[in-house]
């Protein structure tokens, strides 16, 4: 079927709710180019003022972790506990570092 | 808007059946263990075969019901009582075309193409919400589907926020969000016809309700015993409360709001159980309601010749805009 070739690529949508907030990922919608992709995520992500700005993403451009690779990447974090402040104990009169 | 009996999934034909892997017998157990815990599961995250076939159909069905669901009430936008209406009829319709696509997008997630699920709805072989085969023959129908259609889709919506697959959990959160405005106009439409109208305007409003009545029941689904799927959406944390539960809560909140309105509900057994702390109702034709899911309803016919139009009529924009994309420009190149 020819329909692999005609169909618009997808793309993922970050909207930023307001100055001062990260972007966060809404979902995602099709469109043939970036100008597209915007003027659409404006209609499908914000009919309520959600956000002040748009990022949008081809899907095929983001490289992600593997989750069945979760346990092996984040391993060495799990046992290097000196990096909360809470592992100090400090005396009390200077304990609000 | 959402479907029902729509998490319904052919399982695969009885035969003799691989013994699953001592590998994948660890996945499924990792899984129900996640389930059980109230975790969630994401897109990329292993999964059974027939979880991610449930929810590719339960989904994408739900998808096809927003954006069929868009017809029966873009038939009055041209004849909306006064602007104010129209504007905000509009407003409506746009929220469930957006709701049809948060929903694709959560369908997608689990390696289906937009395509083949248009394909499937296109050709008969995906459903859609059965409620949206009744036509709207008045205005009245207009503040109707936003006080029964849309209560009933927020009383079977709210739960799904809590589905064990994480996106379409967030796309029904967004939903849900929204939907609360669906339900306040049609009512607010309809107290203006019964406190302000004419004995006309109220009898329409009448004749609305006692059409959309028992069909908006019918939109939580059969009687969980006749759910044989029920049992496995319910184990897999996709569906969180029966179909019975969904109805009855939604009658009981039903009920004050037509005494409030002023409008006679359809149904002579209807009356308060004290000794069970809700309504009892009356006995649901079932006939109809297969009868319509099966596509002998009102409109069923007119509904998807109306989709697969838009769909072939729409080709020549697809390609022009894919074909427009493919040239060099000078300025605003595709990042």
């Amino acid at each position: 079927m020819t329909e692999q070739k005609t169909e618009w690529p997808l793309w993922e949508v970050f909207v930023r709710s307001k100055a001062g907030l990260d972007h966060k990922h809404c979902g995602s919608l099709h469109a043939v180019d970036g100008k597209m992709a915007v003027q659409m995520a404006r209609d499908v992500y914000t009919r309520r003022m959600e956000g002040v700005s748009i990022w949008v993403v081809r899907s095929d451009q983001i490289v992600a972790s593997d989750p069945a690779d979760k346990g092996m990447l984040f391993d060495p974090m799990e046992d290097k506990v000196y990096r909360h402040p809470t592992f100090f104990k400090l005396p009390d009169s200077v304990d609000h570092m | 808007m959402y479907t029902q009996a729509m998490d319904v999934t052919p399982l695969p034909a009885e035969g003799p059946k691989a013994l699953p892997s001592a590998e994948e017998a660890a996945l499924e157990a990792a899984f129900n263990e996640r389930i059980d815990a109230g975790g969630f599961i994401e897109a990329k995250d292993w999964m059974p075969e027939h979880y991610r076939k449930t929810l590719v159909r339960q989904i994408s069905q739900h998808a096809h019901s927003e954006i069929v669901g868009m017809l029966p009430e873009g038939n009055w936008v041209t004849r909306a009582p006064t602007l104010k209406r129209k504007a905000i009829l509009l407003a409506k319709i746009q929220d469930e075309g957006g709701h049809g696509l948060y929903l694709y997008s959560a369908a997608e997630t689990l390696g289906v193409s937009r395509d083949q699920l248009l394909a499937a709805l296109h050709a008969g072989r995906a459903k859609y919400s059965s409620i949206f085969n009744y036509p709207t023959l008045t205005w009245a129908d207009i503040g109707v589907i936003g006080w029964l259609v849309d209560g009933a889709a927020i009383m079977n919506q709210v739960p799904i926020c809590r589905c064990s697959y994480a996106p379409y959990a967030r796309a029904m959160i967004r939903i849900c969000r929204e939907e609360s405005f669906h339900q306040r106009q049609g009512y607010d439409a309809l107290l203006t016809m019964m406190q302000e109208g004419t004995e006309a305007q109220r009898a329409m409003v009448q004749d609305a309700v006692d059409r959309w009545w028992w069909p908006s029941l019918m939109m939580f689904g059969p009687s969980d015993v006749d759910s044989p799927h029920s049992a496995q959406s319910m184990r897999w944390g996709i569906k969180r409360i029966s179909n019975d539960d969904l109805r009855q809560k939604f009658i009981d909140a039903t009920v004050p709001q037509a005494k409030v309105l002023g409008v006679s509900l359809p149904d002579p057994e209807l009356r308060w159980n004290e000794a069970r702390g809700h309504f009892d109702f009356g006995v649901i034709d079932w006939k109809e309601f297969w009868q319509v899911v099966g596509g002998e309803g009102p409109c069923n016919r007119e509904r998807l010749a109306a989709r697969v139009k838009a769909w072939e009529d729409g080709a020549w924009v697809r390609d022009a805009a894919l074909a427009y994309a493919a040239k060099p420009h000078t300025t605003d190149q595709v990042a």
